[in-house]
Formats: structure tokens, C-alpha cells, sequence
């Protein structure tokens, strides 16, 4: 099922570090996505994973090692073993291939759904507002929402919540979704249309890194999965690999936890 | 009884007052909102010494009486050769007074934001600058509503200090007609039931603003 792995990676993370003072919480990850590669990261709470996440966004900032973002390294300048913070525009500029996801939807408030979809397309892509409007629906259209359109969040379930929140990262066409535990903040009933737009997103090509609890959606929907586990990746394969063949004892305890947990019947 | 037979013939002097007293006000809090916007986010701010600079003038604004800082502006200045006029002086200093105080109760308002609001704004590629007025500002307004409105009610009675300074607003007017007729109780009776109802029009916009928001945005 890998689509494309003899194209450029995507994503490159080269030896990366992350520490919080004397912590550290990320020891040397090396990771590639390649077009229209889905990687599923896995691992108990504490692991890494949403902070690996966030380094490669640049929301936090790593401390060793590189990110590299089609080619481009994200949030420093290196020259001569000199490493400099970049500045805010270039940091966009290398941001600008990528959307991201949050557990917590992270829409504005004070604006509709199509305002939230819509806002970066004319703020930072400098659409007017009619041409706007018009992607903003399409999006809209395509998670299922387009008659919730001018709701604002208080009046969408956390479901339509999320999916205005992955419309509003499509809309500025990125070449790589980060996704930062998706459905972790959702009523049970409603992580299914969330998983389904995900899952939309896949078969259509996207190059997607899901941070995830959702076992059954890795196993069905990645190309990859990575297993974390005390900041280092312990395994990483196909979702056959990871799910079937020979585990790590850390990952095997780490699963049958999680079968414990969701087993209701024999 | 008291006799307010003196009192239909000094309303078109009162109404002067009452438009100072609303023109002092009007301005404090715009100047009070901008000026406040600016330090809130200085305050903020990751450059240690913007951060230090905001601090100072929180603190010497809120440290030092309005009335003193009036004072000063209108007696002292022009000593050491800087004139402005007192109305020039006067609504400097309510207004530069105002935005210290309404810089912390905004301050309270962007901490209370959670930090995804930025993030989000931020991987869409949104600027700062953008993302300070047009994402965060909006939800801080809201969110600090009845603390801006208790500081706009706080400004309207503070402008009655300006009365020392010779700006004929409401109270000084007051003052004048009740020396001129000899008749105390009856202006400043008039007086405070103007402030009244001045500052019962604000909570009730107040209310009313609260309400509209509510029905719009949950944060």
C-alpha cells in the first residue's frame, strides 16, 4: 500500500533532540514521510509523540538535530555550526506546506465556520472575499458541512467542530496534515465521522502524520506506524509489522492494554 | 422643601458640563483601550526590557493619585517650560491613567485565552500582528467586558477631578451655580442624579453587550 516511497520525502527528521531543561523528552528520532504517506504515531501518554509532533510544526522548538520540510529546514539557520532561530518569515514561509489538527479543534470563536475556514485564504493568500467564500463552501462541502456554514463553534458538536477545524487546514492547500490526537477530545459517538473524513483525506493522496490512540484506524488507514515510547521510537513498520509481527515487550504490553481496555465481549 | 425654582434657568449651563463631562470620559476610554492594548502587550512580550518598561508604567500610573497627577500636569509642567493647554493636559492624563489599568484587565483577559487560539492562527500562517487584533483581541474583549465596564464607570466619576484644573465639566459647573445662587444641595443633588443616570445607562449597555456576545460565542 506505500504509494510513492521513491519520491523526495515530505518530512525528513534527522537525529532530533528535544529537551525541557535537563529532560529529555525526544532522544534522536529519525523519521521520512513521502507523498501521500499516512504515518500513524503510537505510544503511551508521555511518550514524545505530540511533542514530536509539534517540533516538526515548530510549535515547540527542538534542540538538536534537523526537521526538514520539503528541503527546507524549519525554524532555524544554520551556517558554519552557527545555529540561529529563523525569523518569522521564513519560519511561515516553510510552515506554509503544512496544516495542522488539534486535539482541542482550536477554532476562533468569534467567527462562523466559513470565517474560520476562510480567514487565512483571504488574510495570508490574499483572495478576495467572494473567491474566498466560494473555496471556503467547496471545503465545507467536502467534510459534509457546507449547511452549517455560517454556525459559529458554540453551536457545532465537537464532530463538526473538528471537521470545519480539518477544512480550515485544507484550505491553504498544504502538502503535508499534521494531525495532533484528533478524536482524543470527542464524544465516542462522534469519532467515527471524524476517523471517515480521515480516512477520505488518505485514499485521496494526502500525506498525513496522525498522532493517535485509535488503534484500529492505524492498523486500517497507515502506511507506517510508529511505536514511542520514554521519547525514542522503539518500532516502526507497516501496520502488519507493528500489529502482528514480533513486539518489543514495552509494545506488547502497550496493546494488550489497550485490547484490555475496549474488550466488552468474548 | 428644597427649592428648584432657580434650577430650569441654569440647565443650558449644566448640559454644557454634562457634554465636557461625556467628552472627558469618551476620550479616557478610547485613549484608555489603545493605550492599553499597547502596554497589555508589552507586558507580554518575550523583550525583556519592552516587558520592563510596561511594568514601570503600570505601576507609576496606578501609584500615584489621578488627582495628583493632575496637579502635577497643570502646576508643575509649565515650570519647566512645557505648556499645554489644561484641557490638553487634563485628558492626557485620565486617558494615559485609564490605559494602566485597563492594560491589566485586558492582561488577565489574554491569559485566560488558551494558547491553541495562537497556534492554530499561527499554522495557517496568519501574522502577529493579525492574530493580536483580529483573533485574539475580539475574545479578550468579550471575555473582559465587565471588567472594562465597572474602569468606564470608574473614568466617568474620575473625570469630576478635573475639576481642580479648572474644566468647567459637570461637577465644577455644579460647583459654580451652587456658589453663584446659594443654593448647595440643589445642584449638587442635580449633579450626583446625572452621574446616576450617566453611569446606569453604561452598565445597562454593559448588560446588554454581554448578552449580545453570549449569543454569538461560547469560549
Amino acid at each position: 500500500m506505500n504509494k510513492s516511497s521513491a519520491n523526495e520525502p515530505i518530512v525528513q527528521v534527522q537525529n532530533m533532540n528535544k529537551s525541557f531543561g535537563e529532560n529529555q523528552v525526544l532522544k534522536n528520532i529519525n523519521l521520512n514521510v513521502h507523498p501521500s504517506e499516512v504515518m500513524c504515531l503510537i505510544g503511551p501518554s508521555g511518550s514524545g509523540k505530540s511533542t514530536l509532533l509539534r517540533c516538526i510544526a515548530f510549535l515547540e522548538q527542538y534542540t538538536g538535530g534537523t526537521v526538514l520540510i520539503e528541503g527546507d529546514l524549519i525554524g532555524y539557520n544554520d551556517n558554519a555550526d552557527q545555529r540561529k532561530l529563523a525569523s518569522t518569515k521564513e519560519l511561515n514561509r516553510v510552515r506554509r506546506n503544512m496544516g495542522m489538527v488539534f486535539q482541542q479543534f482550536n477554532l476562533w470563536p468569534h467567527m462562523t465556520a466559513l470565517g474560520n475556514v476562510t480567514e487565512a485564504l483571504v488574510r495570508v493568500k490574499k483572495l478576495n472575499r467572494k473567491h474566498a467564500n466560494e473555496k471556503g463552501l467547496a471545503l465545507l462541502n467536502k467534510v459534509g458541512l457546507s449547511e452549517r456554514a455560517n454556525h459559529y463553534p458554540a453551536q457545532l458538536s465537537g464532530g463538526q467542530q473538528q471537521r470545519v477545524a480539518i477544512a480550515r487546514a485544507l484550505a491553504m492547500e498544504p502538502s503535508v496534515l499534521l494531525f495532533d490526537e484528533p478524536t482524543s477530545a470527542l464524544d465516542p459517538e462522534l469519532v467515527g465521522e471524524v476517523l471517515q473524513v480521515m480516512k477520505d483525506l488518505a485514499n485521496d493522496g494526502m500525506t498525513m502524520i496522525v498522532v493517535t490512540h485509535e488503534m484500529g484506524f492505524a492498523a486500517q488507514v497507515a502506511d507506517t506506524v510508529v511505536f514511542l515510547d520514554q521519547g525514542e521510537i522503539l518500532l516502526k513498520g507497516s501496520p502488519k509489522d507493528v500489529f502482528q509481527g514480533p513486539k518489543p515487550p514495552r509494545l506488547q504490553q502497550f496493546l494488550q492494554n489497550y485490547m484490555d481496555r475496549n474488550a466488552f465481549w468474548e | 422643601m428644597l427649592d428648584f425654582s432657580t434650577l430650569p434657568a441654569a440647565l443650558p449651563i449644566l448640559w454644557s458640563g454634562v457634554k465636557m463631562t461625556l467628552f472627558l470620559s469618551t476620550m479616557a476610554v478610547v485613549l484608555g483601550l489603545i493605550v492599553g492594548t499597547l502596554m497589555c502587550s508589552a507586558r507580554l512580550s518575550k523583550n525583556y526590557p519592552l516587558q520592563l518598561f510596561a511594568r514601570f508604567y503600570i505601576t507609576l500610573f496606578r501609584g500615584v493619585p489621578l488627582l495628583v497627577q493632575l496637579m502635577i500636569s497643570y502646576y508643575c509642567l509649565p515650570l519647566i517650560g512645557i505648556n499645554i493647554p489644561a484641557l490638553v493636559a487634563a485628558t492626557g492624563c485620565i486617558g494615559l491613567c485609564a490605559g494602566a489599568y485597563m492594560a491589566e484587565i485586558l492582561r488577565g483577559g489574554f491569559q485566560s485565552l488558551p494558547p491553541g487560539q495562537k497556534e492554530s492562527a499561527l499554522m495557517v500562517g496568519l501574522s502577529n500582528s493579525h492574530i493580536l487584533f483580529f483573533i485574539e483581541l475580539p475574545q479578550v474583549i468579550k471575555l473582559t467586558i465587565p471588567g472594562l465596564i465597572n474602569e468606564t464607570i470608574l473614568l466617568v466619576k474620575a473625570s469630576s477631578l478635573i475639576s481642580v484644573v479648572g474644566i468647567a465639566e459637570l461637577t465644577r459647573t455644579a460647583q459654580n451655580l451652587a456658589a453663584s445662587n446659594f443654593q448647595p444641595f440643589q445642584f449638587y443633588l442635580t449633579a450626583a442624579a446625572i452621574y446616576f443616570v450617566l453611569n446606569s445607562a453604561i452598565s445597562v449597555f454593559g448588560f446588554w453587550l454581554e448578552k449580545r456576545s453570549n449569543n454569538r460565542v461560547i469560549v
